[in-house]
């Protein structure tokens, strides 16, 4: 049992501070969905789409209404009064399909859900969902988006022919000028394919509606709990005072679970026509066709430059693949593209046209870095081809180019404003360490035996802590509920909804400091509607950046509290709180936390204009983004007779402004790192032309695993940022962003002798042998 | 159709009466009601559910309960024994050895076989052990470390 | 996730066994094939008889100049069986590359023999080692080389109620190399292509060269015309590039996602390179 020590030792914030969150995760009795149970609780399971095109003729549902423990069936004519799917993005002129929570009268794309089941159990309940038959008049179906903009293509609906969702741009400066005025051009084609998150933990909901109260609960494996409720409570009809959701162990998001689903809103709905628990969980091979993909970009990219490197401009046309609907934030991803665009150069003319596609498949939304890594991908790449058509060492160009310390806050071309930064010193770091000067001699050794070493820089800038509420669909702030209980502990209840993160433990330790209190007594608690007062959720880097704020300012305001209780029960007017106590500056004389707690409870006397009780609230919202930055540094080598890549070395140098917890923060940078160098080498969703799935399943879908993994060399350089206090800026989707550029530009590099400019990901060996053996040949 | 099996696990002894299609996975987290292994894929190939079975270790998804009539099973809830973290616990928490979880009770179970079978495994030897266990979090470093962390205490 | 309903039976011995084998049941060795695919509703058996608890089906066991093992042996009991690895070390090595720790743990050598999958490891060993397999029926046991018994895709020599009673390897004795070399499917941890070889030397002469190749094609071969090109040589560097080529010529290709039929025939190539270098190297 813990103690109450009420007192601090050692300041907390900077420590490698093992996580308090794990206990229950390494002894196998956290509380997943899938391990809720409820007295009575039905299973549903969904039957869904073969066909990436269909019409739905019939449905014959006997079969399965006739099995024994089948309690019921539902089709979409149903549901109707269910409505669609929400999307809170919002583009001018955007087309948005409506999609049911089960299909009506066609489907749309492989998975599309057609019909679900309620059984005793979760065997039941597929049985059951086998039972149903399906009469589908197959149609053709497209699944590429470059195809999807052919004329003449599928219609993915029918109603808008060109399959055309929106068009957008966006420009910045004088890029006709730029291009104009430009020594050097260079273009590119460069995909950045579609992936799947694949968090380990599937999705899943458990729905309780108990009609008495009117009252809704509802486990979901979310990202954004308060998100959900509205969305759900909305679209229901209920009152959102009495829907709560629950959030309870999240086996990982990654940017997929921020949505709201059409089987969060169809449990609900089942729960309340059966007036039953019911839970549904997803299974891996639902996971991979009805739970989002993100990327799935194809760039035009063009880039002007003088010939002494300095970059004049950048054009880009993107089509994005949207997939056949939208989910909460499907349409605005690759605006954050756009954004990015510039990277962490001074770029000052730039121009952007977005098409978006729909195509016969799964939607595309956030996925680890959403937007960004795409954009990041493609500057990083031409940077690096313009440095091979000017001769120039990439090192150089980008020092060129970086934006540079004293330009800081820096206005971007994209209409961003850059908070800080120091852009050499990472890149700087990377090749100290890598010792890049002899780097560079070894690959010419290297060289010479025909052996192909590649040497890959990339210098990522991000946009994180999502961020001003009027550049967020959904509200950008964050807030923190602060509590110091009766007994002198402190309870936190914030709005983010961590799921691997870990800010149980560096929430604890900024409260920690801040109280002057030791970790052990303070409670981090989230991902509850019903305790937390509200909040937005965990994704784009945002946690800490954001919520932690909401957590600094609310124990600003709680410590002023505890200092008018401290000094009326010193009787001074001087105090300071340090060490889990209120001293008075004149006498020396302290009062410690319990018995400051105890006083403002139990109230007999209350200090002038002050309530009882120790509570603070803050909602915080943010002035600015915050823009970490970076740079990886990877040597690669090709194997010459298989096309093999071997990482040799993958330097990560991050700069994440200040790090609450180092074990943290290079766990998120090596989780990254992983998700990143997966797109460079393996990851790839990939539809056949009848819009089925290729890699639907863990047996073609290559997922990083333990042997596939370089040692990672993980460093820091510390900018922090003036947006908010805690001068930190978000680190959960760094390592992805930085990675794939790194790598591919590596492989480029190693392959340049073949006369190698370009390579679209992911690096199979295949891909890699037909170069080296067509290049062998010319 | 069900029949009767007797099971010990982490030192109990169950009986139940089964359908055989019931995997063990689920016979472990619906009847005995220890939901610490996971379920991450239908292909068993992500480990989440990897137990020891008479003493080796398997993946709960890919076996019938009733194979395991009369079995000896542990799962990652035998693993602390007495209050006391087991030590491969005891390194993932030291080293960060996991974000989420949801891929840990596998991980520290596999971990378990690694460590049974190579007391002092080379790094590429651990990577090896563990491709059958994704984890989609941590790229696989801070695992890593906490397998050579727990080798490193005495006692195996 | 979930299985069709089925009957299960778990006879003690084989003979009961294969009577239920021959009104049609199916067998259930370690289950890693069937398992899945069940789950996947991909197979749908309505009657399993689960092997394992067949007393004296599972073992390793020398006698004279061979070692038969036991059809529900593991993968892991023949990776760390030190009599396989002393006198059969083919075998064993390629065990260790079959799956995962968990799979090894539970699949065996007759389920995955009986599966024949075209990208399983074990048939390319069995190729190269000239295996014979023992077919049990409920009325008659047969043998059949390892070079008969693999047909097709997913089909072997067996008959309906017959099982894969055991697997006959020779020992391989002093002046024996042998080698597999896998390229992985890195997906699924399947074999893109896998090349067995196991040759012997009479002076400085190659006397005997068997080359078994996996993944390649529709079922696993003995690539005999490179055999027989490698034998009488000495295995320099240039022969065995010559050789390694041969390992590939005029074979149908399997072309799929992660290896097209062009690629998989040049991986073969090289990989039947490395294991031949490997196994000269190895030869006492």
């Amino acid at each position: 049992m813990a103690t109450t020590t009420i007192t601090k030792t050692e300041k907390l914030v900077g420590k490698r501070i093992r996580r308090r969150e794990d206990p229950r995760l390494i002894t196998g009795t956290a509380t997943y969905v899938d391990d809720i149970k409820m007295p009575g609780m039905l299973y549903a399971a969904i039957l869904r789409s073969p066909h990436a095109a269909a019409k739905i003729r019939s449905i014959d549902i006997s079969k399965a209404k006739a099995l024994k423990g089948v309690h019921a069936v539902f089709v979409g004519e149903d549901t109707k009064d269910a409505g669609a799917v929400p999307c809170a993005a919002s583009l001018p002129g955007l087309r948005v399909p409506h999609h049911n929570v089960l299909a009506i009268d066609r489907v749309y794309l492989v998975g599309h859900p057609v019909a679900v089941v309620v059984a005793t159990d979760r065997y039941i309940a597929r049985d059951g969902a086998e039972l149903i038959e399906v009469d589908y008049e197959v149609e053709s179906a497209v699944a590429d988006p470059e195809k999807a903009l052919a004329p003449g293509a599928h219609a993915v609906h029918p109603q808008w022919p060109d399959n055309v969702a929106f068009n957008f741009h966006q420009e910045g400066g004088d890029v006709a000028k730029a291009f104009a005025e430009a020594d050097v051009i260079v273009k590119q084609r460069i995909v950045s394919q579609r992936l799947i998150p694949n968090s380990m933990e599937t999705r899943g909901v458990v729905a309780d509606w108990r009609a008495a109260d009117r009252t809704m609960n509802l486990y979901t494996s979310t990202q954004a709990p308060h998100l959900v409720r509205s969305l759900v409570a909305q679209i229901l009809g209920l009152e959102e005072n009495r829907f709560r959701v629950v959030a309870p162990e999240v086996g990982g998001g990654f940017g997929a679970k921020i949505q709201t689903y059409a089987e969060e809103i169809l449990l609900a709905w089942i729960s309340m026509k059966l007036q039953k628990p019911v839970k549904w969980i997803e299974s891996r091979r639902e996971n991979f066709t009805c739970t989002i993909h993100g990327r799935g970009h194809v760039d035009f990219y063009e880039i002007a430059a003088k010939r002494d490197g300095t970059i004049l401009g950048i054009k880009l046309k993107l089509i994005q693949d949207l997939g056949a609907y939208f989910t909460i934030l499907t349409p605005g991803i690759p605006t954050l593209s756009v954004l990015m665009m510039p990277g962490l150069y001074r770029t000052p003319n730039i121009s952007a046209d977005i098409v978006g596609a729909f195509t016969n498949c799964s939607p595309t939304d956030a996925y680890r870095g959403a937007g960004r890594p795409e954009a990041t991908h493609g500057i990083e790449r031409m940077v690096d081809m313009l440095a091979a058509e000017l001769k120039m060492d990439p090192a150089e160009i980008r020092l060129k180019n970086f934006v540079r310390n004293e330009e800081f806050p820096f206005p971007t071309a994209t209409g961003l404003v850059y908070d800080t930064g120091d852009y050499s010193a990472p890149l700087k770091k990377a090749m100290d360490m890598a010792d890049y000067d002899k780097l560079r001699k070894e690959q010419a050794e290297a060289r010479k035996q025909g052996r192909y070493m590649g040497i890959g820089l990339c210098a990522y800038g991000e946009i994180c802590a999502f961020g001003p509420s009027p550049a967020t669909p959904a509200g950008g702030w964050e807030s923190a509920t602060v509590k110091i209980e009766p007994s002198g502990q402190v309870t936190v209840l914030t709005g983010i909804s961590p799921h691997g993160q870990g800010e149980e433990t560096t929430f604890a330790q900024i409260t920690g400091d801040e109280l002057g209190v030791g970790i052990d007594d303070v409670l981090v608690l989230h991902g509850d509607t019903s305790m937390v007062p509200y909040g937005i959720g965990t994704f784009g880097s945002r946690s800490t950046a954001v919520g932690g704020t909401a957590l600094y300012y609310a124990l600003q305001d709680l410590k002023a509290k505890v200092k008018k209780f401290g000094a009326m029960l010193l009787e001074s007017e001087d105090v300071t709180l340090a060490g889990g106590k209120c001293t008075d500056n004149k006498t020396g004389k302290s009062v410690g936390f319990k018995e400051i707690a105890a006083a403002a409870y139990r109230a007999m006397k209350l200090p002038p204009n002050t309530e009882p009780g120790l509570v603070a609230t803050h909602f915080w919202e943010p002035s600015n983004f915050t823009f970490p930055f970076g740079a990886h540094l990877v040597v690669t080598e090709v194997n010459g007779e298989t096309g093999d890549v071997a990482i040799k070395r993958y330097i990560a140098v991050d700069d994440c402004g200040n790090i609450l917890n180092p074990l943290i923060v290079d766990g998120q940078v090596h989780g990254g790192v992983a998700q990143g160098i997966g797109q460079a080498l393996w990851e790839q969703a990939v539809y056949d032309d009848n819009g089925q799935l290729v890699t639907g399943e863990f047996m073609d879908y290559t997922m990083p695993r333990a042997h596939m993994m370089p040692w990672i060399e993980s460093a820091h350089t510390v900018t922090p940022t003036p947006v908010n206090p805690l001068g930190v800026k978000g680190v959960g989707e760094a390592g992805t962003i930085g990675a794939s550029p790194a790598v591919v530009n590596s492989v480029v590099d190693a392959l340049s002798t073949l006369g190698v400019k370009h390579l679209d990901m992911p690096l199979t060996p295949e891909k890699l042998w037909k170069l080296i053996s067509a290049g062998r040949q010319a | 159709m069900t029949e009767s099996i007797t099971v010990n696990i982490n030192g109990t002894t169950y009986s139940h009466d089964v359908e055989p299609r019931l995997l063990l996975i689920h016979y472990l987290r619906e009847v005995v009601g220890l939901t610490g292994p996971h379920i991450g894929c239908e292909t068993s190939l992500c480990g989440a559910c990897t137990v020891e079975l008479n003493g080796k270790a398997v993946k709960s998804c890919a076996v019938f309960a009733i194979q395991c009539d009369g079995a000896k099973i542990l799962t990652i809830e035998g693993m602390a024994a007495n209050g006391k973290l087991h030590k491969i616990q005891e390194a993932f928490w030291n080293e960060h050895g996991l974000q989420c979880g949801f891929c840990t009770p596998g991980m520290i179970m596999t971990t378990k076989q690694i460590l049974d079978r190579n007391p002092n495994p080379t790094d590429q030897e651990i990577r090896h052990g563990l491709e059958g266990n994704l984890c989609r979090c941590t790229g696989y470093q801070h695992i890593v470390n906490a397998v050579k962390a727990a080798a490193k205490v005495a006692g195996a | 996730m979930i299985p069709q309903q089925f009957e299960y039976s778990a006879p003690k011995t084989l003979d009961e066994a294969l009577g239920l084998l021959a009104e049609g049941a199916r067998p259930l060795a370690g289950g890693m094939s069937l398992i899945p695919m069940m789950k996947l509703r991909l197979a749908n058996p309505e009657h399993l008889v689960d092997l394992g608890r067949i007393k004296d089906l599972s073992y390793i066991r020398e006698q004279g100049t061979v070692i038969h093992v036991g059809a529900t042996t593991t993968h892991h009991d023949v990776e760390s069986s030190p009599l396989l690895r002393g006198k059969c070390p083919l075998l064993a090595e390629t065990a260790s590359y079959i799956g995962d720790v968990q799979v090894r743990n539970m699949g065996t050598i007759g389920g995955s023999v009986a599966h024949a999958d075209p990208s399983a490891d074990y048939p390319a060993a069995l190729q190269a080692l000239e295996a014979k397999i023992i077919l049990r029926g409920a009325k008659s046991e047969r043998t059949v080389t390892a070079e008969d018994f693999f047909v097709d895709t997913f089909t072997t020599a067996l008959e309906p109620g017959e099982i894969v009673r055991e697997v006959i390897v020779p020992v391989d004795g002093d002046g024996t190399g042998t080698s597999y070399q896998k390229v992985l499917q890195p997906a699924s941890g399947f074999a893109i292509v896998g090349v067995a070889v196991r040759l012997r030397k009479s002076g400085d002469k190659i006397s005997m060269a068997r080359i078994g190749v996996t993944g390649l094609s529709n079922r696993a071969f003995r690539a005999k015309e490179a055999e027989k090109a490698l034998e009488g040589r000495t295995g320099t560097p240039a022969e065995i590039q010559a050789v390694a080529a041969l390992v590939a010529k005029g074979v149908d290709a399997n072309s799929d996602l992660h290896a097209s039929a062009d690629y998989r025939l040049h991986l073969a190539t090289v990989y039947a390179a490395r294991a031949l270098a490997a196994a000269l190297g190895r030869i006492a």
